[in-house]
């Protein structure tokens, strides 16, 4: 081995030892909590693991053969930052909110937790991953055979007897899991790595910027001196579009692949979601990144150019960058050279295997040991080992792929091309988690469905071709078909023809994948919890506000101790101390964990192991845990409840309305009522103070008159004694009415013969109807006339109604006629006159308290009290009758009332 | 990040992609400087305005 290789291989070794000096610096800060990484240029220096060994070298390949051919790689992700900013930001939300520690893990929380899923994503993840570690290796044992070559050295390491890429392989290999299986961490950030990496961004980019300046400027005079010479030498022709022997499709297709690429690569995956520290880094990044692209793109063509005016072979022009000074006798920048493109490789390598490997533990490995009972593995009490092992395993069968795929297939490959297969097999994860984000009605089983569509056509239409290329398998199943069926040739399935193949694959492997997801996940059922993930995922903004589903029994300790065996017992008892610290008291062991503990555990869980791993031992904890049919039917009759609730609110205000209006209506009665009582009242005393003004003039007269003639004191006492009668008169028609009104009075009620009563009545007023001489006509039927009444109470109401005929009949010749006579059910008795009768409008009027009639009639002084046919009405309606006025066949007015016939005459006479 | 700002960079991913994209590379390939094919000065050109253009957008909006 020469001096320079010597040289070249001790830079790397002290430069792989730097890497892991920043990397433990980065930790410690991060442990200290002074994060160096938390700004958006170390974020974006970290999605810069981006450009790798195929940029670093295949660019140059790619530029030389097809001019601006390379370029849609970059292009790609600078159209998607600003295109899928809002989408990227919304799966960093999610996964912030549920732990989400890879891209197999995010497709299976979003389906159902479903390790299905998880594995299904991981398998083509590695699959993926495979041919682009195998391109790094080969670029860095191209380099180092390159700089043996030089000096006459053998493409075989002295000593040890085995290829190049297999020991670049082992070293990276080592350390890989050196560095990213340190230890299990609960937050599953490793932010040593990510300063790391953001350091080789920055190597690679001075690195390929120094060879390009020195390519420019020292071996050419300047950019126009080199396009100069190129036109001359008729090279420019291929910086037209046609020069990059690319179809309109195929630039577009390329274009977004690459976009794709840069968020779903597993590395890519890692750097954009998972080591993201906060969100808002994504605004400037989303700048910055297509500017580092813009910027380490810039002397890919003067390099490509240079070198093939230098006398370069186009087949070789990958390795340009490093030949270029090589072959200039520039020594050191050889070593620069190759230590960007190492530092390419390594960034690329390590992120991408920790990413691998944690989704080959979490998602695919652990799900299947905790599974199977045999193992026993849920009871063991420390796992930590085991998934680091587990990863560790993973780490190496990655890499070691990828050695196996250079062996096999990339030697003859250019590194471009191997690139582009991964960025095809990854895009197969675009259609499950673009939609799977967006469109709820996206199920597991359109997600499994569409996704192995599209790996098998990943794997038919370019991963066959390339074994083809290689040799390993006949030219003739691509020129002819498998078993000559030409309409299957992998690359120009079903006739499709003139495309790039890899254009042709995405095309072919999207549409399928896309289609099948969409179609499968409309015909087939989601289980309750493929619904509800959807709904976190999809609505995550507002899910993040509501409370949590879980249901079931678990103690806390058993909790805890199910976090220790995991997390190990320092991050589990932070965790507890935290929780306790939250809600303000300690936890015991044997006290029965709420749903909000629950979900925790298994959040910080799922950070470690995955979300569908987490499930499961969590699941294993908690007994009773679902949230199946019955959890869900919880749910809705709790909202259900809070509707009836809202309903029955509703109906209290209408009925409490309803009930105002009553008493509105109630007290407008009451006042009116009120008012009926002032008027009684006012009436009352005016009527009492009649007779009364009277009496006591008259008492005046005759205290301040002693010489007063008898006959004249007579007279004033015969007034004043009449007037005495009124009054008493008037008072008891007032406490009968107000008796009566109140339901106080008192009835004696019995059977008697009407016939008997009316005749009664007529001796008690014969008195008056002699002294005023009126003419008395009395028809009583001989017959029985048998009623339910109060006698007196009727005799009463009788004498009231003579006494009334007898008031207005003329003096003399005045007539009264009283009549008795059965009509129908009721007696009827009627009293007739000859006076000036009733006018109509004024027959109703006569029944109410007060209303005299003789003060409109004539001039004499009323006699009545204005109560006696008010206090009638009363009595007649209470033993079922009726009484009115009519006109008389005398000329005047006919009182009549009625009384019901009484039927049972036996029965209430016994 | 706030939905108008979402949106002016939504409007700018798709400015740029009918730029980059055919027809419109289609359109500048036929531009020649003498034998020297415009197509890759243009795209860098482009592709370097677009990015500007983000910066300044996103940048500008921080001070809002």
């Amino acid at each position: 081995m020469g001096s320079l290789a010597s040289a070249a291989v001790l830079v790397s070794l002290l430069y792989l030892a730097l890497l892991f000096a920043i990397a433990s610096w980065g930790d410690r800060r991060a442990e200290a909590g002074r994060s160096v990484i938390a700004n958006p240029y170390v974020y974006t220096l970290s999605l810069a693991v981006y450009c790798t060994a195929w940029t670093y070298f295949g660019s140059v390949g790619v530029a030389a053969a097809q001019g601006v051919g390379f370029l849609p790689v970059y292009l790609g992700p600078t159209l998607l930052a600003f295109l899928f900013l809002g989408v990227v930001r919304k799966i960093l939300v999610i996964t912030k909110a549920y732990g989400i520690t890879s891209i197999a893990d995010f497709a299976s929380a979003r389906y159902g937790k479903s390790g299905t899923v998880a594995g299904l994503v991981t398998i083509v993840a590695l699959v993926g991953s495979i041919p682009y570690i195998s391109l790094q290796l080969k670029a860095v044992a191209t380099g180092i055979e390159l700089l043996i070559g030089h000096e006459g050295g053998r493409a075989v390491l002295p000593g040890i007897g085995a290829d190049t890429a297999l020991i670049v392989a082992l070293v990276l290999a080592v350390f890989s899991i050196l560095f990213g299986t340190r230890h299990i961490d609960a937050t599953e950030h490793h932010q040593g790595m990510v300063l790391a990496i953001a350091f080789e961004s920055i190597v690679k980019l001075v690195c390929f910027l120094a060879v390009g300046v020195f390519v420019t400027w020292t071996l050419f005079g300047g950019p126009f001196d080199l396009l100069a010479r190129a036109e001359e030498a008729g090279l420019t022709e291929r910086l037209a579009f046609e020069g990059t022997r690319l179809g309109a499709a195929d630039w577009f297709v390329l274009t977004l692949l690459s976009g794709l690429a840069a968020l779903l690569l597993p590395r890519q995956f890692q750097v954009v979601v998972i080591e993201n520290l906060d969100i808002r880094h994504l605004e400037r990044a989303s700048w910055l990144f297509p500017l580092y692209l813009f910027v380490i793109n810039l002397f890919v063509l003067p390099i490509a150019f240079g070198g093939l005016l230098l006398g370069g072979d186009v087949r070789e022009a990958d390795s340009f960058v490093l030949a270029l000074p090589l072959v200039h006798g520039q020594g050191w920048l050889a070593i620069l050279a190759f230590l960007g493109g190492l530092s390419a490789a390594t960034a690329m390598v390590i992120v991408e295997t920790v990413a691998v490997s944690t989704m080959i533990s979490n998602d695919l490995v652990m799900p299947i040991l905790l599974r199977v009972r045999a193992l026993g593995l849920a009871e063991k009490p420390d796992l930590t080992r085991l998934i680091l092992g587990v990863r560790r395993a993973g780490i190496v069968l990655a890499i070691l792929g990828g050695y196996l795929f250079f062996h096999g297939v990339g030697e003859a490959m250019g590194l471009v091309s191997i690139g582009y297969i991964a960025f095809a097999g990854v895009a197969q994860f675009a259609p499950l988690l673009l939609l799977g984000i967006t469109w709820k009605g996206a199920n597991r089983n359109g997600a499994v469905a569409g996704l192995l569509a599209g790996f098998a056509l990943w794997l038919y239409t370019l991963v066959l071709p390339s074994f083809v290329t290689a040799g390993v398998l006949p030219t003739s199943l691509v020129t002819e078909g498998p078993f000559g069926f030409d309409l299957l040739r992998p690359t120009a399935l079903f006739g499709l023809e003139g495309l790039n193949p890899v254009a042709h694959c995405a095309i072919w492997s999207l549409a399928v994948n896309t289609g099948l997801l969409v179609l499968v996940s409309l015909s087939t059922r989601a289980s309750d919890l493929e619904r509800l993930q959807a709904i976190l995922f999809v609505d995550v903004e507002e899910s993040r506000r509501t409370p949590r589903l879980w249901r079931g029994e678990a103690k806390v300790g058993a909790l805890e101790e199910l976090l220790v065996r995991f997390l190990g017992r320092p991050a589990a008892e932070a965790i507890w101390r935290a929780e306790e610290a939250r809600r303000g008291r300690p936890l015991a062991p044997d006290e029965p964990a709420d749903a909000g503990l629950v979900e925790r555990a298994e959040r910080q869980l799922a950070r470690a192991i995955g979300a569908a791993s987490a499930r499961a031992v969590v699941a294993s904890t908690v007994r009773g845990e679902t949230i199946g049919p019955d959890a869900l039917m919880e749910i809705l009759d709790e909202t259900q409840k809070v509707l009836e609730y809202s309903r029955r609110l509703e109906q209290k205000s209408q009925e409490l309305e309803a009930a105002t209006a009553e008493l509105r209506r109630a007290n407008e009665r009451l006042r009116e009522l009120d008012r009926l009582k002032d008027d009684f009242l006012a009436t009352v005393s005016h009527e009492l103070r009649t007779p009364l003004t009277s009496i006591r003039s008259f008492s005046e007269i005759l205290l301040d008159n002693p010489e007063l003639d008898e006959a004249e004191r007579a007279h004033f006492l015969r007034i004043i004694t009449s007037e005495s009668e009124r009054l008493t008169r008037l008072i008891n028609d007032v406490l009968d009415l107000s008796k009566i009104e109140s339901g106080r009075m008192h009835w004696q009620v019995g059977l008697a013969d009407l016939g008997e009563l009316v005749a009664a009545a007529i001796r008690a007023g014969e008195g008056i109807f002699a002294e005023k001489g009126v003419a008395l006509e009395v028809a009583i039927p001989a017959e029985a006339t048998p009623v339910v009444c109060d006698r007196d109470r009727i005799v009463q109401v009788v004498l009231n109604l003579l006494s009334n005929a007898c008031k207005f009949v003329p003096s003399p010749g005045g007539r009264v006629r009283v009549e008795l006579r059965r009509r129908g059910g009721v007696f009827e008795v009627r009293v007739e006159d000859n006076g000036p009768g009733v006018p109509p409008a004024h027959r109703e009027a006569v029944f109410e308290k007060f209303h005299q009639l003789t003060g409109d009639l004539n001039t004499q002084k009323p006699t009545g009290t204005g109560l006696g046919l008010t206090i009638s009405r009363q009595i007649v309606e209470r033993f079922g009758g009726r009484i009115w006025v009519e006109d008389s066949s005398l000329g005047g007015a006919a009182l009549c009332f009625t009384l019901p016939v009484a039927e049972e005459v036996g029965a209430l006479a016994a | 990040m706030s939905e108008p700002r979402l949106a002016r960079l939504l409007a700018l991913a798709l400015v740029a992609l009918v730029l980059l994209n055919f027809p419109m590379l289609a359109v500048i390939d036929r531009l020649a400087l003498g034998g020297l094919p415009l197509l890759p000065f243009y795209l860098f050109l482009a592709w370097g305005a677009v990015i500007a253009i983000a910066a300044w957008s996103i940048e500008r909006a921080d001070g809002e």
